[in-house]
């Protein structure tokens, strides 16, 4: 089945009983597989007038207690950037999903991961985060849509199903399991009616700062626990790696078949696979930088998570970066090159790569660093600084 | 002694936070006053707007959500699609209803969403410091409209119950003040219509009570009064707008 379809089984398997959407491409199965689902599963499905009032209609099934979801493509999720940041600051539950596409503006409907800083940086107003996991595979639009939910439900936060147009069109065999574990807590703070108790009322609106404070201080408690209980990611032959690839998504799909091309050539080349995107496995790339490691982040995007991976090796390994933009999507053999020329460049212990050089610039050539430029640039840390000569030059 | 008044059971024990003259206060009561007399408190969820009221979920003793303004006719449809047994009303003003959240109350009322509407009209943005609504009347002044307002520029009011009545998901419209005692009465007579329209699974209903806003005019509590019914009353008349039964 198509991974978007996957996503609604998933959804439903983990006792999601209300959706509200609005058609955009490349996420329209998912609304369509939710019409007919939801119902058959007794549950609520509403197309709404806007990519505004569905997440808003999320957020009154998620006051009333309700697993809900909602899910789009990048333009219409930055419409329900607003919605977002309520619930966030209401601490309610529930589920987006971006299947992403060519940006910014109105873009295209092709693949892209441009949408990470959006996902895993708040995205909306305020100090708030989305819970956000990566599936690189069919399956795991089934298997991490479900996975949301808990993790939406246990820390009373909006998690985010951050996958692409490649993950969400594509055809792969699913096995979906007969029940799946479903973790759902009480929730004595639902608005469904002051039955036997004192009356609940659900607000972001803290208009004494000192409260407001507070309230900030708890969300970010709830980020800190899931930074040490909700890191997931994988890794591939990065034990005898030189070169780690770093890749999420579609792009980590495309990376393990690089990867074994390059070692079908005798190269060390291994990947990494950040599952969840917020909380980001930090400490675990850290641990490879410290092991002597080289890292290369490939994403479609003009290099975003790459900044994460920095500031996870903290200037401890040399990052580089390869990106395709606007709905581009990158080869095995493509990625291969760059792997190539990363490993015919002299390395530089101790230094990051300041410049964010959205396509890699051959180290021997005319154009590439030289050891002077080089040094330079990680001194200055600054791409204004870099000038004529370094990777500046390629963007 | 027999006790002829008191205070409606749905209405918290706390002092409101609005200006001499403001109407929110006798709505907040009407609205208590009819959860109490249906008996609805223990399954009323209160949806409430930005705006002067925004504090509402502070007044009132039944489940509360704040929404984002202008969404909470959404807000409410989320809640009451989930939890059809129970009553849920938005409470919310011109600037909440007819501007930003136009494409939500638009688009609840031609689902039928069945949810209940009280509408604040006073003609203006009074939290915000008396900035010019959709409502505002032509030629009335305001902060964005120093000279009046001028529909050339500024475009035409929008008439809520006018726009909303063209459409088959509403069940009920009406349009109220709440300037005397005849008025205070109806407009409660219209709220527990529109309540008992939603339990009787009817649709969409709403009742707009043109209100006053003494504090943006500039006016005294009384002459307020006296504007609604003068100037008010004749560009936005009062009555039922429902077109079906």
């Amino acid at each position: 089945m198509k991974g978007n379809e996957a996503a609604v089984r998933g959804a439903i398997a983990a006792q999601c009983r209300a959706f509200f959407g609005y058609p955009i491409t490349p996420q329209n199965e998912v609304p369509e597989y939710m019409s007919k689902y939801m119902p058959e599963a007794g549950g609520v499905f509403i197309q709404a007038e806007s990519e505004v009032a569905a997440i808003n209609m999320v957020y009154g099934a998620a006051c009333a207690g309700v697993r809900a979801m909602t899910s789009s493509s990048s333009p219409g999720v930055s419409l329900k950037m607003e919605g977002i940041s309520y619930i966030a600051g209401a601490q309610l539950p529930c589920v987006v999903m971006n299947v992403q596409r060519g940006g910014p503006g109105l873009g295209n409907i092709a693949p892209s991961q441009s949408d990470y800083f959006q996902a895993v940086k708040g995205g909306g107003h305020g100090d708030y985060k989305l819970l956000t996991v990566a599936p690189w595979s069919v399956p795991e639009m089934f298997h991490l849509t479900a996975l949301a939910f808990d993790l939406a439900d246990k820390y009373r936060n909006p998690a985010m199903v951050l996958s692409d147009a490649i993950i969400g069109q594509m055809l792969e065999p699913v096995e979906l399991p007969e029940e799946i574990d479903v973790n759902i807590p009480e929730k004595p703070w639902a608005t469904n009616g002051a039955k036997g108790r004192e009356r609940n009322f659900i607000t972001s609106l803290y208009i004494v700062a000192e409260d407001l404070e507070e309230i900030n201080h708890q969300i970010q408690a709830k980020y800190a626990a899931a930074c040490r209980d909700e890191v997931r990611w994988e890794e591939y032959q990065t034990d005898d790696a030189d070169i780690v690839l770093v890749a999420y998504g579609s792009t980590a799909r495309i990376c393990r078949t690089t990867m074994n091309l390059a070692r079908a050539k005798g190269l060390k080349v291994g990947l990494f696979r950040p599952i969840s995107l917020f909380p980001f496995p930090a400490n675990q790339l850290a641990a490879l930088a410290r092991s002597g490691k080289r890292f290369l982040v490939a994403e479609l995007s003009a290099g975003q998570m790459v900044e994460d991976v920095r500031l996870a090796v903290n200037g401890a390994a040399q990052v580089d970066f390869y990106g395709r933009l606007g709905g581009m999507t990158m080869t095995p053999p493509e990625v291969l090159e760059q792997v190539e020329k990363l490993m015919a460049r002299t390395v530089y212990p101790g230094f990051t790569q300041a410049v964010v050089d959205s396509r890699l610039v051959d180290g021997n050539g005319s154009t590439g660093p030289s050891a002077t430029d080089s040094v330079r640039i990680n001194t200055l840390g600054a791409t204004s600084e870099a000038g004529g000569g370094s990777d500046a030059a390629g963007l | 002694m027999q006790q002829v008044f008191s205070r409606p059971k749905a209405l918290a024990d706390v002092g409101m936070a609005y200006c001499s003259g403001c109407t929110h206060g006798i709505l907040h009561r009407l609205v208590a006053e009819v959860i109490d007399e249906l008996e609805l408190l223990e399954r009323t969820i209160c949806v409430c707007p930005v705006g002067c009221s925004v504090f509402m979920y502070e007044y009132m003793n039944c489940d509360s959500i704040e929404a984002a303004h202008g969404r909470a006719p959404a807000v409410a449809t989320g809640v009451k699609r989930v939890l059809p047994g129970r009553v849920v009303f938005t409470y919310q003003g011109d600037g909440d209803l007819a501007a930003i959240g136009a494409a939500e109350i638009v688009h609840a009322a031609a689902r039928g969403e069945n949810i209940s509407v009280i509408f604040i009209n006073n003609t203006t943005y009074g939290m915000t410091g008396g900035q010019m609504a959709p409502t505002t009347i032509p030629g009335q002044e305001t902060t964005t409209t120093p000279g009046g307002r001028n529909v050339a520029t500024a475009g035409n009011p929008i008439r809520v119950c006018e726009l909303l009545s063209s459409l088959d998901g509403v069940a009920y419209l009406e349009r109220t003040t709440v300037t005397s005692p005849k008025g205070v009465v109806n407009t409660k007579r219209a709220i527990k219509k529109a309540f008992t329209m939603q339990l009787q699974g009817k649709g969409f209903s709403l009742v707009e009570v043109l209100s006053t806003c003494p504090t943006q005019w500039g006016m005294t509590p009384l002459d307020a009064m006296k504007h609604v019914d003068n100037v008010m009353v004749p560009y936005y008349p009062l009555g039922e707008y429902s077109r079906k039964e």
